[in-house]
């Protein structure tokens, strides 16, 4: 059994909000799932299956009660909770749902106000009193993914910041962009150090906003106005110390997620025209490339260096929304933009400055909770139908 | 600044307290399997590795050696190195390198571990050796 080609994107909306204080995060996710309802040309009632993760208020019952959803249809419902790329293993679990007759459309939402205020701390696990004590964030957590890929494999400061230069250099063209100036190597390596080798520049942005998406049939997918996009390979995996034996902080569960989702798709990393990567921070777009198989572990830092992603200029171009280092990075969480800016490149919706041409297969790509500490990650394979 | 830091007291559980009374004696306890005889951290019942309940407590060198840091610049309690130290006798975990010029930590430094108090057992930090 496979989920190839067997689940379309019907219908995205990412909420243009970057600072919502006047709205509820419940409201939040009404107005997400609204927008990608009205994008795919459906009523809310022909929502059958409901998608939702930790930043949902209450849960999935208290979601589908306050959003109305239509509970003598609702039959099928999915709280995955793996932080910021929840969503992207939402989106393969829809198509699982959907392959196996369990729903036909397929509501996934996200939103928050982290911006606005400080998110609820998460349930302790197992761990909590053999770790909570040391100030894990997820800024230096992530920055000793980088101290450590710097020290094996002598990457840069310089090569970590074309990963924003090239992310500012996309976000220009995004009205909706927290920060739409274009920033040099420069710039970045004399922001301020927040936790080394890190500096603010190779961080993300705070975001309050949200976004959603519709999962659907090939049938109904087909009987709907917007160009197909469907999902033809999708993989899942999470990595953490585990038990401290032969600890290696330089790559991310990306490197189980990545292969099982390029196997079930047929194709390779060479094949894809477009790819979204998660970018909580510049390493974490470094390590999951080479995870992904883009370049070899080690060499990532060359990979990204000289405008390698930038969309026109290098051979890989990523996250042309301006992605989570510059336009949006709603709740702390990347997944679902990662996704959104995806469907947006291969139905040639994204801004014609970095609209990628005959642009057919893309790859969507994120991972939640810590790098350096536990996360899970996954991989989506797109394909314009 | 980190001897003015205050950390929270350990929950603890059945699974953990005995970590937690040797840590009260100054000893930094360490699981084994039995089985496969492999050693981990932070302690549990059933082998991670081979999933056997043959785990017995051991008492650790607490020497370790530096395999990543990153100081952190931005904190309302003052700067602080988060760490990971591999112990001599194997398994990594996390840390924060403390009692030392935090500017001149780095990988491969040799360190050995050192309590601070709580409200309940002490908790295991790491300095220089």
């Amino acid at each position: 059994m496979t989920i190839k080609g067997k689940a379309y994107i019907a219908g995205i909306y990412e909420h243009p909000t970057r600072h919502a204080p006047d709205k509820s995060t419940a409201q939040l996710h009404a107005e997400v799932a609204k927008g990608a309802i009205e994008d795919a040309g459906l009523t809310k009632d022909d929502v059958d299956g409901y998608f939702c993760a930790g930043d949902a208020p209450g849960g999935l019952w208290p979601m589908v009660d306050y959003l109305g959803l239509n509970t003598k249809k609702l039959r099928h419902v999915d709280s995955t909770e793996t932080g910021g790329c929840s969503y992207l293993i939402h989106l393969g679990h829809a198509a699982e749902a959907i392959a196996a007759g369990k729903c036909s459309v397929a509501l996934v939402t996200l939103a928050g106000k982290p911006r606005t205020g400080p998110m609820p701390p998460r349930a302790a696990g197992a761990e909590a009193d053999f770790e909570s004590a040391y100030g894990a964030t997820t800024h230096n957590a992530y920055g000793m993914c980088a101290m450590r890929h710097m020290h094996d494999y002598g990457t840069t400061s310089e090569q970590l910041a074309w990963i924003k230069v090239a992310a500012s250099h996309h976000a220009q063209y995004n009205p909706h962009a927290m920060l739409k100036e274009v920033v040099t190597v420069e710039d970045v390596l004399n922001s301020p150090m927040i936790s080394d080798p890190l500096h603010r520049m190779d961080c993300c942005v705070v975001t309050d906003g949200g976004g959603a998406m519709i999962v659907t049939t090939p049938e109904i997918a087909k009987s709907l106005k917007k160009p197909l996009v469907r999902l033809i390979g999708h993989g899942e995996a999470a990595k953490g110390p585990r038990g401290g034996k032969n600890l290696d902080l330089t790559y991310s569960a990306g490197v189980w997620s990545g292969p099982r989702a390029f196997e079930e798709a047929g194709v390779t990393p060479k094949d894809i025209k477009y790819a979204s990567i998660y970018d909580s921070f510049t390493i974490t777009v470094l390590m999951q490339l080479e995870d992904l198989g883009f370049c070899k572990k080690g060499e990532g830092g060359k990979f990204v260096a000289d405008g390698n992603l930038i969309s026109g200029v290098g051979k890989l171009p990523f996250n042309t929304d301006g992605g989570g280092l510059c336009s949006n990075h709603p709740v702390n969480r990347g997944g679902m933009t990662k996704i959104l800016e995806a469907v947006r490149q291969l139905r040639g919706e994204a801004h014609p400055k970095v609209q990628v041409k005959n642009c057919d297969l893309a790859i969507a790509h994120g991972t939640g909770g810590l790098l350096g500490v536990r996360h899970a990650a996954s991989t989506c394979i797109l394909e314009r139908a | 600044m980190s001897e003015a830091k205050k950390y929270n007291a350990p929950v603890t559980n059945p699974e953990t307290a005995a970590f937690w009374d040797a840590a009260k004696q100054g000893k930094f306890m360490i699981k084994r399997c039995n089985t496969c005889g492999e050693a981990h951290y932070f302690p549990r019942a059933i082998c991670p590795f081979c999933f056997s309940d043959k785990t017995v407590w051991e008492e650790a060198s607490g020497e370790a050696t530096v395999y990543t840091y990153s100081l952190m610049r931005k904190s309302p309690t003052g700067p602080y190195a988060i760490a990971y130290v591999t112990l001599k006798e194997g398994p990594s975990l996390q840390t924060n390198i403390v009692d030392c010029d935090l500017e001149k930590v780095k990988i491969g430094q040799k360190v050995k571990v050192v309590w601070k108090p709580t409200d309940g057992a002490p908790l295991p930090f790491f300095t220089p050796a």
